[in-house]
């Protein structure tokens, strides 16, 4: 700590007032959402709002204090935290709670330990750690090997605890390894199996095939016309037809009856409003009954009663959309926005490798967190059990993000001193 | 053109190398994309759609019955005779209940532990989060008894509800009973809920909608659980419940009670009628039951046992018995005969010889006779001869013809039709047509072929009531309201039925009448009248026995009358089933009731001994 004065003054203020925000909305709608008459007090320990105050008051020790920390500490330390992490998470699974499900929970006296959310930030340092080595090139199959080793590790571990909604988030580091040069091919060809793969489900793989083969005679007018191209079109082609007739295998045999459900829901197959789809149907009431300018703080009458199950943790944005109408859920929309971008241009304006590629891990991790949770709330993503970041209830998923955040936030204001 | 499409798109995603920096603004892009994609579709949601607005409401107000209370019933002198007593269900929500001992409870409300997993069970089946009922119709001393420790056991409370009550055990067939509603009434009108109560006979399902109210509505903030979390807009738009509106009946509880202790023991019925309105006095129908057995719990218990019971004390005799009326319908042939000029006050038959034959004359007088002795000595051959006049007057254009005009005589009395006001169940009984006797003969058949209807015997059926509304019209000298039971609905007069009022003419002269009623009145004040034992000192009354032959066993006794003969206030019809001539039950039966209603009291205790075994009961 060479010069402390200076390190406050370049801390981006900007993101901890953000941040300072999402985390108040946050405690405001765990308030509301779980709310009733005989509790009123704000700071009752007994009640959510009365521990999630606690937790937010821990988080901003927990942020303090890695603002003191020396930054290339967590450089030097990044494959031993992760080494940490990874052995939590197989004891997890050996001496783990079961709660809703996921057997991904160390019980400690009253309070439950999520080790899955930790393995997000871990995994972005061991990430950051591993590309920072002047030695590495994402154009090599061998750093692109240990680069998804590292990403996917963890990732398996935590989709054995049943917990595939946190599994499914580290597929959001594809993104800082597209940044980070990796080509877009990947990236598109996800893209495009995810479309053909609901394209599918929806219609039929008959009428998707003949749609496939019109788009390639299309292709053969658009491209110059030798036989190396034609080839390659051809095998896009072929692949893509019979990734579309495994589809139907893969989703009957593959997927849990569940996770079925949950698509079926989205593509509007199924309408179960009892059973799978009643969850997201009653999001939809709470937020659409919200209308322009919401019903008022502690005036909803959805996420009140508990008809939208989750409500304080995953279904918390039906809080404020119910409360805060339409206006409230821009704002909220726009202050993640405003974060994702302003946390883009620091990474950019990084001088090592490290701290660059960990920034781009936490946008990816936070937006993917965002456009799921979000998403699914108002119908456009499958029901994926992941919080919406600062704002959910819940101690680990908040001192998790706050880590992540703080931790680049330190790296940030230490940039002046990269050689 | 391609070449730089493709150049730029190799920039975007596929530049190797060096600089990626340029491939944040990808990034960005999809930010701001999913970000615009989430506010639009929040607009679409918030803003434009108005169906998510609506299904709040249904969510979140729960519209809570309030049930009004059952009008009560009086009798013509006020005196109650059916009011409502609180009852309490015990309801459970599974989810939230809690014991801690079972067995204490069990003992609490007086059930074994078998009837409590059963009950708990079937509330579960239910819903575990919503309130289903698990032991129905507490009494309201159980009530305070179980209210005071009800408090150990979180998850059970109480629901009030009203049970019917009967002061005096008496007029169960005409009151009828209350029970929960089934699927037709639910189907049939709107109004009813399940588990809703709709009066299931008599007064009681006929004024349904009088007496029943109507419900209001109490609108009620509920969670998903449906716990109840206060009053919308602290009851705004509430409304009120309406209380069912009090029912007065033109009934003598007093003479009803009288009536029903006269008959223990019997079986039959009596029927009073007031002749100047139609109300009904007293209709007794034996064996009777105490109304209070269909109240409540015991209510199916109960019923199954009067169903099944030998006796059949649910049927009510009085409007759905149907006998032949025997000598008491010889007045109204007297009648029809008259009016059609088919004899008149000074013709004369013979008891005997061959102008009598095939009706003989059992009886012992002078012979021969004209109307108003023959009514007094009941004399078979004169009514024969009487009925044969009316078939054979050539005015009436043929036998057949005649028996049209006999036939809708018998209707203008009343008979062979119901009244249809408000006694349900009450039947037609049967005033056989020419029709009938067509198809039964193929079309030959002549007063010779159906005499037996000149004495009341043969295919004709009369109710008790019919009989007692034959009594009135020949008090009232040819007229009659409809017998109906309802004197006054509500607080308000006129507010009857118009039927009620509609006075109803027979078609035969008053004079005619006069003639019929001196007969009748020689029943009690004559040297040789079959009641003349049963004559009251206070008044003067007319009557008339009957005895009905009856294959299955004893002859069935059956006595009308009315009284004061002057201005008659009370027409009644007793029938005595399997007692034999008329005179033995029916008419001394008949005697004390109108004595009663009269005078206020009976003088004559002897002969209420005589009637009123002292011991036996025969309530079942």
């Amino acid at each position: 700590m060479r010069d402390n004065r200076s390190m406050f003054a370049n801390i981006d203020w900007g993101v901890v007032m953000i941040y300072a925000a999402l985390v108040f909305i946050g405690w405001m709608s765990v308030y509301s959402a779980v709310y009733d008459e005989e509790h009123k007090s704000i700071f009752d320990i007994s009640q959510r709002y009365g521990k999630q105050l606690l937790w937010i008051g821990l988080a901003a020790l927990l942020g303090a204090i890695v603002l003191l920390i020396e930054p290339k500490v967590f450089n030097a330390f990044g494959f031993v935290i992760y080494t940490v992490t990874i052995i939590m998470l197989i004891a997890v699974l050996v001496f783990g709670t079961t709660i809703s499900g996921s057997k991904s929970w160390f019980q400690i006296g009253g309070f439950a330990l999520q080790p899955a959310e930790f393995a997000k930030f871990s995994t972005a340092l061991a990430l950051a750690a591993y590309l920072g080595r002047l030695n590495t090139d994402l154009d090599q199959l061998r750093t692109q090997a240990i680069s998804a080793l590292i990403i996917f590790f963890p990732a398996l571990l935590i989709l054995l605890q049943y917990d595939t909604g946190s599994a499914l988030v580290f597929t959001a580091f594809v993104l800082v390894l597209f940044r980070e040069g990796m080509s877009g091919i990947p990236l598109l060809m996800g893209l495009a199996a995810m479309v053909l793969f609901l394209f599918t489900l929806y219609f039929h793989p008959l009428y998707v095939i003949p749609g496939m083969v019109l788009l390639f005679v299309f292709a053969l007018f658009m491209v110059k016309r030798n036989v190396p191209t034609i080839l390659k079109l051809l095998g896009i082609l072929i692949v893509a037809s019979l990734f579309v007739l495994s589809v139907e295998y893969v989703f009957d045999n593959v997927l849990e009856l569940h996770q079925r459900t949950r698509i079926n829901v989205l593509l509007g197959l199924d309408d179960d409003l009892r059973g799978a789809g009643y969850n997201v149907h009653q999001s939809k009431i709470a937020i659409g009954s919200g209308g322009f300018f919401g019903k008022g703080f502690l005036n909803g009458t959805q996420t009140k009663f508990n008809f939208v199950p989750e409500q304080s943790t995953d279904f918390i944005f039906c809080t404020v959309g119910e409360e805060w109408g339409f206006l409230g859920s821009t704002i909220l929309i726009g202050l993640y926005v405003m974060l994702f971008i302003r946390l883009i241009k620091m990474a950019e304006r990084q001088r090592s490798v490290f701290a660059r590629v960990y920034g781009y891990s936490v946008v990816a991790v936070l937006f993917f967190h965002f456009a799921i949770n979000i998403g699914m709330t108002i119908g456009l993503a499958p029901v994926i059990g992941i919080p919406l970041p600062f704002v959910s209830y819940g101690g680990s998923s908040l001192w998790a993000f706050t880590l992540m955040l703080f931790v680049f936030i330190r790296q940030d204001a230490y940039r002046l001193n990269v050689l | 053109m391609q070449e730089r499409l493709i150049l730029q798109l190799n920039l975007l995603l596929f530049m190797t190398g060096g600089q990626y920096h340029f491939r944040k603004n990808i990034i960005i892009l999809i930010i701001l994309v999913i970000g615009s994609v989430f506010i639009i579709r929040l607009f679409f949601l918030q803003v434009i759609d108005k169906t998510y607005k609506l299904s709040s409401q249904n969510n979140v107000l729960r519209f809570v019955t309030q049930y009004p209370a059952r009008g009560t019933i009086f009798d013509r002198n006020g005196e109650l005779l059916v009011y409502n007593e609180a009852a309490y269900d015990l309801l459970v929500v599974p989810r939230q209940a809690k014991i801690a001992d079972t067995l204490a409870l069990c003992r609490l409300l007086r059930i074994d532990i078998e009837s409590f997993r059963a009950r708990m069970n079937i509330a579960r089946n239910y819903s575990r989060y919503r309130p289903s009922v698990f032991l129905d119709q507490i009494s309201k001393e159980d009530y305070g008894f179980i209210v005071e420790k009800l408090y150990q056991y979180p998850g059970f409370f109480f629901q009030a509800r009203t049970l019917r009550k009967y002061p005096r055990p008496i007029a169960a067939h005409i009151l009828g009973d209350v029970g929960e509603v089934n699927n037709n009434d639910l189907q049939r009108d709107p109004h009813y809920r399940m588990g809703d109560y709709i009066g299931k006979s008599g007064i009681e399902k006929f004024y349904e909608k009088e007496l029943r109210g109507e419900k209001g509505m109490r609108i009620m903030l509920v969670d998903v659980h449906n716990r109840e979390k206060g009053s919308y807009y602290d009851g705004l738009y509430d409304t009120m419940p309406v209380t069912g509106k009090n029912l007065h009946l033109g009934l003598d509880a007093v003479l009803q009670a009288y009536g029903e202790k006269l008959m223990q023991n019997r079986t039959g019925s009596i029927v009073a009628i007031d002749p100047a309105s139609g109300e009904i006095l007293a209709l007794v129908s034996s064996p009777a039951f105490d109304p209070n057995l269909l109240v409540g719990r015991v209510r199916g218990e109960n019923y199954n046992l009067l169903l099944n019971n030998e006796n059949k004390p649910l049927i009510n005799r009085a409007i759905s018995g149907t006998y032949p009326p025997g000598s008491t319908f010889k007045l109204v042939n007297a009648l029809v005969a008259l009016q059609s000029n088919s004899i008149d006050e000074y013709t004369q038959f013979s008891c005997q010889g061959k102008g009598s034959l095939p009706i003989r004359c059992t009886h012992n007088h002078t012979t021969p006779l004209s109307v108003r002795a023959a009514i007094e000595t009941s004399c078979n051959p004169f009514f024969w001869n009487t009925f044969r006049s009316i078939l054979t007057n050539s005015q009436l254009k043929g036998q057949k013809n005649a028996f049209d005009y006999w036939n809708q005589k018998m209707h203008a009395f009343g008979l062979g039709h119901r009244f249809d006001t408000d006694i349900p169940f009450e039947v037609a009984g049967n005033i056989p047509s020419r029709e009938y006797y067509d198809k039964v003969y193929k079309g030959s058949w002549n007063a010779l072929t159906v005499r037996s209807l000149s004495i009341g015997q043969g295919e004709i059926l009369l109710t008790p009531l019919q009989l007692a509304n034959l009594a009135a019209i020949i008090g009232n000298e040819g007229t009659y309201y409809p017998p109906h039971l309802a004197h006054q609905i509500g607080e308000q007069h006129d507010s009857m039925p118009a039927k009620h009022q509609v006075l109803l003419h027979t078609g035969v002269d008053a004079r005619y009448f006069k003639l019929v009623k001196e007969a009748m009145l020689d029943v009690f004040e004559g040297g040789g009248g079959t009641a003349r034992r049963y004559k009251v000192a206070d008044f003067k009354a007319a009557g008339k026995t009957g005895t009905v032959q009856n294959p299955h066993g004893e002859d069935h006794s059956l006595f009308l009358a009315f009284a004061p003969f002057e201005k008659p206030t009370i027409a009644i019809s007793v029938v005595v089933e399997n007692a034999g001539f008329g005179s033995t039950w029916a008419a001394p039966i008949a005697s004390l009731m109108m004595e009663l209603y009269i005078t206020g009291e009976v003088k004559r205790p002897q002969l209420e001994e005589f009637l009123i075994p002292k011991t036996i009961s025969n309530t079942p």
